[in-house]
């Protein structure tokens, strides 16, 4: 990097270009934007190629869906679909996180505690999703006549919002299921892509956040947009 | 299985920033030493290098530096008639775990109290009356002056290379620096950070409206540096994995930087690691500690370690449940208000304002742990606490600490936290808020305090810790008076919309969101033994071979970061035992 300040802010260009849907950005994530003409491929498209270690194809379809409501695709950057949140998700809950590994799980459990005290469920995140799935998609069928996955999207909405606020009914054992689903999809957004989601690096491009690159020394108090795009820690640039 | 090893001068239970402290100042003095840690050992290449490191998931929000709730917990309640439950998954609080301790993932924040804030009580009453001080409410003096441990702190600072603007020194206020601090007896090691674009907004905001603002004192390097251990740090980089990472760089002070390669130069100072101190053992009498016992995660097995000395350096948590597990100190009592092992026990109070301005970039990836303006125009110091109506006080700062985005975005006030327009707001704001935190005193009361779980134990089959703690209305009042200070300063600034959040009448603690890893109390210091755990050399009064560190000693919370305190009360305590107890081991009051 020469003389940033008087150099255009390529990452700002760079931005913009995604936005306008550049050939290699759309390759990258192997979809164009929605909202477009009806004969582009469906986003979900990206996800086909990927084989679920834990979810079933239920439970696949839920998350593909509930994600997409979560961080849509619609408007400016990528949603969770184009970030392969899902994948992320999956990932995550066949590894330690699903598993509780760093958790404390002695019981006795008091699952109903106030909220205050935290996780209190004796269900690991995995069991969370799996039988917070089940309930909610339940719900859905009872309020709404069918599962989240095959209603329409503000539909949809409005199932989160109940979910969000406590008013889907759900038992108490799996009540953080929406404070993990929430947490998780943000996490598959921006984490590294090397967790399966960020596709592309695509969130850090949209915020603006430079990713792994580590060093600024130069470039304390200016007031300016930093001209750099993201690298990830398999040292890659977007 | 169990086995018993040979005897050593000193064992020392945790190998975090007391214990690399305490090490090296007693390896001086030719003693055997054993530390026992009971995490992984841990230095800057690998566990530190670049890139790996610059993981958020991992190291951010998996907690990957920090200790496992499976295998060290506590339980909470907040009342004395509620039923205490486990802290299952770390929130509030993120102590360390490893080689290190906390001291590689800490922001480097690095404070003096205030010379007040020593005899508190001793201030309250002599300046507003005994009867300002609350019936419930439990506050002491510390037994040990400013004065007295002055030069601790400078030894700390040096040995730790703390980058700031001294505000008195000698007596005489230096401009640009905190004219409210107590007087040291010299300037900082390095010159102060260099300022963001939200510190000089601040710094510009605070100045008009008649405020002293400063640069905030920082544990992150300015400039090269070799300490009297002869380690080097080398200037920060602003790689905005601070807080929660180790420092790829070498430039954050820690055990690692400062301390750790000089320490394992000495032939009698040994290490082990993933070995977990179960117990002090006492001898018949009670009188003296024979030792540690300690489970060996290779051998599988208990092992007890017999030793002249045991130092207690396994943070504040640790040090109080290992106290309370092998019987040192009575157990505090909160309906008499007799015993003293667990009592005191206090936190941090903290609060904030975001402002957000389209046409600033803050870049907030380009970030230090410590860097930020400060002011202490509203510290302990400077509140009439009979006006006011309340005991404490903080200092105020903006500061940018990490860009990280998983960890938050802050977006204006009624923004959804998920849906289209969430994802709208990242777009538009990331980069584009600041903050202006108050960081204030907690005080401690009867009820606040520290003892074993009637249910709960941990994989040894001990019981955890239980602690009871919850906000008061002394404290929400000061932090609502903060909340009175920072606002019109936020609005003078003129941003496009700004936020604030304060706790207010009926907060209730809420163990999820992290706060602060500002425990302290639960081995409390003082000149009494009927009102302190340890003695004003932080030496246990029933085992004279026992001394605890840490900022388990603070009888209540001061308003700033501790381990500043925490370095200088360890540089103390080692004085003491160098100079004074070796030489005729004894109880030194
Ligand atoms: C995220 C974070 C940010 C922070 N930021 C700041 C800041 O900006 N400014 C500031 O002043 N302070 C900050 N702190 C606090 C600071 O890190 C601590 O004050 C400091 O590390 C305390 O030193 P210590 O020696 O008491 O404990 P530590 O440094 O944590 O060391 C204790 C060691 O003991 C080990 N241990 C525990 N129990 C046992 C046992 N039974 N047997 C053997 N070993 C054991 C632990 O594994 C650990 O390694 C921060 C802390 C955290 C977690
Ligand atoms: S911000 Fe500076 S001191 Fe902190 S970890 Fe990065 S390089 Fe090290």
């Amino acid at each position: 990097m020469t003389n940033p300040s008087s150099q255009p802010p390529a990452f700002r260009t760079s931005r913009r270009r995604f936005l306008g849907g550049t050939a290699s950005v759309a390759a990258l994530a192997g979809l164009a934007r929605p909202g477009e003409a009806q004969d582009q491929p469906d986003p979900r498209a990206a996800l086909d190629g990927y084989t679920p270690e834990f979810l079933s194809a239920a439970e696949w379809a839920f998350i593909v869906a509930a994600t997409a409501r979560i961080i849509p695709s619609e408007g400016d950057g990528p949603g969770a679909i184009e970030a392969q949140v899902p994948v992320f998700i999956d990932r995550q809950l066949a590894g330690e996180f699903g598993a509780a590994t760093d958790l404390y799980m002695e019981g006795p459990f008091v699952a109903d505690a106030d909220p205050n005290f935290g996780l209190q469920t004796p269900l690991t995140p995995a069991e969370i999703y799996r039988e917070g799935i089940a309930a909610f998609d339940q719900w859905c069928q009872q309020e709404q006549g069918s599962s989240f996955a095959d209603l329409d999207a503000s539909a949809q909405d409005a199932a989160l919002t109940a979910l969000s606020r406590g008013e889907a009914g759900l038992a108490p054992e799996v009540r953080d299921f929406w404070t993990h689903l929430l947490q998780n999809t943000r996490e598959g957004y921006f984490a590294d892509p090397m967790y399966g989601g960020n596709a592309g690096m695509q969130a850090w491009v949209y915020i603006g956040y430079p990713g792994a690159r580590a060093n600024f020394r130069e470039w304390v108090g200016r007031d300016e947009p930093y001209p750099m795009g993201p690298v990830n820690i398999a040292g890659e640039r977007a | 299985m169990a086995r018993t090893d040979p005897k050593k001068d000193v064992v020392i239970v945790g190998l975090g920033w007391t214990g690399s402290i305490m090490g090296i100042e007693l390896a001086q003095e030719g003693l055997e030493i054993l530390a026992l840690e009971r995490g992984p050992d841990r230095a800057t290449v690998p566990d530190f290098q670049y890139p790996k490191v610059i993981d958020e998931l991992k190291y951010g929000i998996r907690y990957g530096f920090m200790q496992k709730p499976k295998n060290s917990t506590l339980t909470v309640r907040r009342t004395l008639e509620e039923t205490a439950l486990p802290m299952r998954k770390l929130g509030s609080f993120l102590p360390g775990d490893g080689v290190g301790g906390a001291g590689i993932h800490w922001n480097g924040q690095t404070w003096r109290p205030m010379a007040e804030e020593f005899r508190l009580r001793s201030y309250v009453e002599e300046n507003f009356g005994a009867d300002l001080i609350p019936e419930d409410m439990t506050i002491q003096d510390w037994g040990v002056s400013y004065e007295e441990l002055e030069p601790y702190f400078d030894r700390f600072e040096y040995m730790a290379g703390i980058a700031g603007q001294a505000g008195n020194i000698n007596g005489e206020i230096q401009p640009g620096g905190n004219p409210f601090e107590a007087p040291r007896s010299r300037g900082y090691p390095m010159p102060p950070m260099p300022e963001q674009t939200d510190m000089r907004l601040f710094r510009e905001a605070a100045t008009a409206m008649g405020y002293h603002p400063f640069p905030r004192p920082s544990a992150n390097a300015t400039q090269a540096y070799v300490n009297e251990y002869g380690m080097q740090l080398g200037p920060c980089n602003y790689c905005g994995f601070c807080e929660r990472y180790g420092c790829i760089n070498y430039s954050k002070s820690s055990p690692q930087t400062c301390v750790l390669d000089a320490l394992k130069r000495y032939d009698n100072f040994s290490y082990r690691v993933n070995s977990e101190v179960l117990r002090v053992d006492l001898a018949a009498d009670g009188q003296t500690a024979t030792g540690v016992t300690y489970w060996d995660d290779e051998a599988q097995e208990e092992v007890t370690q017999p030793a002249d000395l045991v130092i207690l350096a396994a943070y504040q948590l640790h040090n109080v449940h290992l106290m309370l597990l092998s019987g040192i100190g009575e157990p505090y009592n909160p309906q008499t208000g007799e015993g003293v092992t667990g009592k005191n026990y206090a936190y941090q109070m903290n609060g904030g304002t975001t402002l957000f301005f389209r046409d600033h970039h803050f870049n907030p990836f380009a970030a230090a742990g410590s860097s930020g303006t400060s002011m202490d125009d509203f510290a302990i110091n400077q509140i009439d606490f009979a006006a006011e109506g309340f005991i404490g006080g903080s200092y105020i700062t903006a500061g940018l600490s990490n860009g990280q985005p998983i960890r938050g975005i802050s977006l204006p006030e009624g923004t959804p936290g998920w849906g289209a327009e969430w994802k709208q707001g990242i777009g538009e704001w990331y980069g584009h808020s600041m903050s202006i935190g108050s960081h204030g005193s907690n005080m401690s009361y009867r009820d606040c305090y520290l003892d074993l779980d009637p249910t709960y134990t941990d994989r040894h089959g001990r019981p955890l810790m239980r602690m009871t703690f919850d906000w008061k209305r002394n404290d929400i009042r000061m932090t609502q008076f903060m909340k009175r200070q920072i606002e019109p300063i936020a609005q003078s600034m003129n941003p496009d919309s700004w936020r604030s959040s304060y706790k207010s009448g009926g907060a209730r603690y809420d163990i999820r969101p992290y706060q602060t890893t500002h425990n302290v109390g639960g081995a409390i210091m003082g000149t009494d033994p009927n009102s302190s755990a340890v003695n004003r050399y932080l030496q246990a009064w029933g085992q004279h071979n026992v001394f605890v560190l840490g900022a388990g000693a603070f009888p209540q919370n001061i308003q700033y970061n501790p381990t500043g305190a925490v370095g200088a009360l360890a540089y103390w305590a080692a004085d003491a035992i160098r100079r004074d107890y070796l030489p005729n081991p004894r109880p030194l009051m």
